[in-house]
């Protein structure tokens, strides 16, 4: 369980983060949604320790994250993967050396458990033909999906993903919300999801924080979501013309 | 103010930086292709400019020597002392400073801003020990780079010397031999050693705390050239009043 209770952060004058309070529970694929700039990503970052929060407590199965030491901290993060929005691929390492780079630091694996290893994740993000190439010769696509296997190589405990699937094409997209989701339940762990893709939302929002400019703005499932009367909720839900129709139909039947 | 706590900073980063080790097989490829890149990766440069500074500093000790009564071999003499005590050691770094310095910012930079420095910190990585550990080990190596500086340089002061038949082949190598005081050999180390640090670490500070985005990783590299050359001016005037003053 990841707890955040009542967390601030603020960039000089602009108040990002303005009093966060939820958890995260294991064995659920838990998304943060919300427009771009309501501070999705800030938040991530904050979880992970990257940014350091002005004020509030972030505490992971029951240890806070800011009273732990450096080693401790870097221990608890061995548990943790994470895709970035932007990738954030070692560049100097082509895909396959990407995706060993957790193993090669923190397990004693042979060379060819490791390859194994490396093959299986690359294969489940359906990327078989592009081990030897470096992250500038693959596609944006593409690089997203090696920084997906990268985070799920060594099997985390806690999964972050940045808007995993932006940038996909809807199929490929689809499978990569259903392989978090397949990860969340198989190893049985604590995922976190930064989303704007209702399709995703459908999918796999077994637990949904609707973040509007700062503020946790709503909070509930996705079989909620299309319920809600909140109307910050329904202009971002209905805010495609697809789905607007949808719900139009949806309330017609009802009626 | 700002200064005391970027010094502030800039030992911590240093204390940080042998914490947490990463392992040893991993280290010692980055260390490898830490010294590819910084030792090997400057010999061409570091020879290139020596063998003209030693042509120069002999060409102009023989133009300057109008008086005969001074005797011819103060040219190799002067070539010498010019060469190992200051255009080895502290020349050669501040061109280092410019060349590996900048590798050293703009690269650890570029990490910075594409957010690889945080997934090495995400994974429990200690980044500072992975990307600058293996720079200061390769560093180590430097004063090697300095002893051939030295040896091209004098090289250079003879041939100039010759070729401008400003004095015999003799007389200059008889300079060379004048009054050698071998100390002398082994303060210029003393510096090159810590000129090497301070070429490894403040560049990577630099590279390491910045902000922003591409054009600031170019804005970074310049100000840690500045910085890394007053240091070592500052460094090398503390170091010359303590071991020779
Ligand atoms: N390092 C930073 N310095 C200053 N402001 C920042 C910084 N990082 C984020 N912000 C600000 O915080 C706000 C929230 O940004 P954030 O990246 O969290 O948005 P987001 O919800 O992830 O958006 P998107 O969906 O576009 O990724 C933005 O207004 C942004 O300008
Ligand atoms: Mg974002």
């Amino acid at each position: 369980m990841i707890d955040i209770v009542n967390l601030h952060k603020s960039f000089g004058d602009s108040h990002v983060l303005k009093g966060i309070t939820t958890s995260f529970e294991k064995g659920k694929t838990n998304l943060i949604i919300g427009q771009s700039g309501s501070g999705k990503t800030v938040l991530m970052k904050c979880l992970l320790g990257l940014l350091i929060p002005d004020d509030g407590i972030i505490s992971y199965d029951g240890r806070r994250f800011a009273e732990l030491s450096g080693d401790e901290r870097r221990n608890l993060r061995q548990d943790m993967g994470m895709v970035f929005q932007g990738s954030a691929l070692f560049d100097s390492m082509t895909v396959e050396g990407n995706v060993m780079f957790p193993l090669e630091m923190f397990t004693n694996q042979s060379r060819s458990e490791m390859e194994d290893r490396v093959n299986f994740v690359l294969k489940r993000v359906n990327l078989v033909d592009a081990h030897k190439k470096f992250p500038s010769e693959i596609s944006g696509g593409m690089q997203k999906r090696v920084a997906i296997a990268r985070a799920i190589v060594m099997k985390p405990k806690y999964l972050f993903c940045d808007e995993p699937n932006s940038g996909l094409d809807p199929n490929t997209a689809i499978l990569i919300d259903n392989l978090i989701q397949e990860i969340t339940k198989e190893y049985d762990i604590i995922t976190v999801v930064n989303s704007h893709d209702m399709n995703s939302v459908m999918e796999i929002g077994e637990k949904i924080i609707f973040l509007k400019n700062g503020v946790k703005e709503w909070e509930g499932t996705n079989k909620e979501i299309f319920r809600t009367d909140n109307k910050a909720i329904t202009d971002f839900v209905y805010s495609s013309e697809l789905f607007k129709k949808v719900r139009q139909m949806y309330q017609e039947e009802q009626d | 103010m700002n200064y005391l706590s970027d010094i502030g900073s800039y030992a911590i980063m240093v204390r940080e930086v042998f914490k947490k080790p990463t392992k040893w097989p991993i280290m010692r490829n980055l260390i490898l292709k830490e010294i590819d890149e910084l030792i090997f990766g400057s010999l061409g440069i570091i020879i290139f400019i020596s063998i003209f500074i030693g042509g120069v500093v002999a060409i102009q000790t023989a133009l300057n020597l109008t008086n005969p009564l001074i005797p011819k071999n103060l040219i190799g003499f002067a070539t010498r002392q010019s060469v190992i005590l200051e255009f080895a050691p502290t020349f050669t770094s501040i061109i280092m400073a410019g060349k590996v310095g900048s590798y050293i910012t703009s690269s650890i930079g570029t990490m910075r801003v594409t957010e690889q420095i945080d997934a090495l910190e995400v994974m429990g990585v200690n980044s500072l020990n992975y990307l600058v550990f293996p720079k200061i080990i390769a560093m180590l190596f430097y004063p090697f780079i300095v002893a051939i500086a030295m040896y091209v340089g004098i090289f250079g002061g003879w041939i100039a010397n010759v070729l401008g038949a400003h004095s015999s082949s003799a007389e200059f190598v008889e300079g060379l031999k004048l009054d050698f005081i071998s100390f002398h050999v082994t303060y210029s180390f003393i510096k090159s050693v810590v000129f090497a640090f301070i070429i490894a670490t403040i560049p990577s500070f630099h590279g390491y705390y910045m902000k922003g985005g591409a054009l600031d990783v170019g804005k970074a590299s310049t100000v840690a050239f500045v910085w890394t050359s007053v240091a070592i001016i500052i460094l090398n005037f503390i170091l010359t009043q303590l071991l020779l003053g």
